[in-house]
């Protein structure tokens, strides 16, 4: 009881400092100097018509390897967490039902290819790596549910990532030689504004980006699909729905 | 109405809301529920800050780039897109904060894996070997 | 302004589903609360004109975290059982 209470005035004294805060706000008019610089250079300087993209891969590029390392080393620490041991039994799982296996038939070949076409377009439209990577491991929730005991292989998750991660960084260092400093995405030139084919390395450098985010996010859900399900548990009934 | 301090406001709220589960609740996936709250939260408050009002999207598509064409006109000088857009850089980052904060929860839940495993309880009043 | 009663209508819809992932007594309940949580929160950022936040928060928030959490509630619930 006494630790409620005192969770209680806790959040009385935070909720106070959130009320000071809210009150001395004041609503910006005009952009900051930062923004109304990328807002007034980005075009010209990157070349790329979504100026959100063109500070996630140019701009702060530098962050975005960090954030990609962040994610490697949560998926290393959970398959290190998560270890298989062999000893549980087999597990039974129902048939999924006939409704689902068609909709995931004909479904997911369409997921994935938004996915791709999300980050393919990411320097044009909103979308790109992240939210790409992001439709691609949907995707592979929509098969998961189908057939629960499913096996990812997790070698050729390992291996495009670690290919698309080494790619990206070898471009990132070609953008000190060839052109403004790492990550620089002036390697290229920069094309007609506005066509799928412009603003230099960036679309190559989102693609990367989304293999990467899209194998790791799938890599981090089958390990938790892996906990479940022990060596050797396949029933021959499921079989049928993996001609997908 | 100004919608940056109505989202400052809804994620102060849903921070309170994700703080008063993390400290009352017992059970360990409860807790992790009301992180992922406080983590929404933070994200709205970002965006909220970056937010202007009555501007459009960060992507200078050609619906943009007639706006500004018929801007400048009416004031005579051609206006520059930093009038017409909202700050871009929060929304960067909170796009890597979103994805960070997947892995985040994924982590605290996989703790929550291996302590079920070796007490078989999801009650944290259980896991206190650290107390004093 | 219909702008304006939509977004006080989703905020007040993401505070009281909020509120419900806190304090369900049923975890399933309180998962799918705290997804929708994050469903309401991506048509808030298309209201603050964050359009790639939305996809982002649209895939990840509600869709890849809501699984996560039901797999391993799965999981516990298993163990719980056999041993």
């Amino acid at each position: 009881m006494i630790k409620k209470i005192f969770a209680f005035l806790l959040l009385i004294a935070l909720a106070g400092v959130f009320l000071v805060v809210l009150q001395n706000y004041e609503t910006p008019e005009e952009l900051n100097l930062t923004a109304a610089y990328y807002a007034e250079h980005g075009a010209e300087e990157v070349g790329a018509a979504n100026l959100v993209s063109a500070i996630v891969v140019t701009y702060r590029g530098l962050d975005t390897l960090g954030e990609v390392t962040i994610l490697f080393l949560t998926a290393s620490i959970l398959s290190f967490f998560l270890k298989q041991r062999e000893e549980r039994g087999k597990r039974s799982v129902r048939a999924s039902s006939e409704l689902l296996r068609t909709a995931s038939a004909v479904l997911v070949p369409f997921i994935f290819l938004l996915g791709a076409y999300v980050f393919i377009n990411g320097h044009l439209s909103p979308g790109g790596g992240f939210q790409g990577g992001a439709i691609i491991a949907s995707g592979l929730v929509l098969l998961l549910l189908t057939d629960p005991l499913r096996k990812v292989s997790s070698r050729l998750l390992a291996r495009v990532e670690s290919a698309s991660g080494f790619i990206y960084v070898g471009l990132g260092i070609a953008g000190i030689f060839l052109a403004g400093g790492f990550l620089d995405s002036r390697v290229l030139p920069a094309g007609t504004f506005g066509t799928l084919l412009s603003a230099g390395l960036l679309p190559i450098l989102y693609i990367l980006i989304g293999l990467k985010v899209g194998t790791e996010l799938s890599g981090l859900l089958t390990r938790f699909q892996e906990v479940q399900v022990p060596d050797g548990g396949d029933s021959p009934d499921l079989k049928k729905g993996e001609n997908v | 109405m100004n919608f940056g301090s109505l989202a400052l406001g809804l994620g102060f709220l849903l921070i309170l809301i994700g703080f008063w589960g993390l400290l009352t609740q017992k059970n360990l996936i409860k807790i992790v529920i009301g992180f992922s709250v406080v983590d929404t939260g933070v994200h709205i408050i970002m965006v909220g800050i970056g937010y202007l009002q009555g501007r459009t999207a960060p992507i200078l598509d050609a619906a943009l780039m007639q706006r500004t064409a018929a801007a400048g006109n009416q004031a005579g000088a051609s206006a520059d897109v930093g009038s017409l857009i909202v700050d871009p850089v929060p929304q960067a980052l909170v796009l890597t904060a979103i994805v960070i904060g997947l892995g985040i929860t994924a982590l605290l839940l996989a703790y929550v894996v291996r302590l079920h495993e070796q007490r078989q309880s999801l009650d944290i009043s259980s896991y206190e070997d650290l107390k004093w | 302004m219909i702008n304006s009663i939509l977004f006080v209508v989703l905020a007040l819809l993401a505070l009281s589903s909020a509120i419900t992932a806190v304090l369900a007594k049923n975890l399933v309940t309180s998962i799918l609360a705290a997804g929708f949580v994050s469903l309401l929160a991506s048509v808030i950022y298309l209201l603050l004109s964050a359009p790639d936040v939305a996809m982002t928060e649209a895939a990840i928030g509600s869709g890849l975290s809501t699984i996560i959490f039901f797999y391993v509630l799965n999981k516990v619930r298993r163990s719980g059982r056999h041993d």
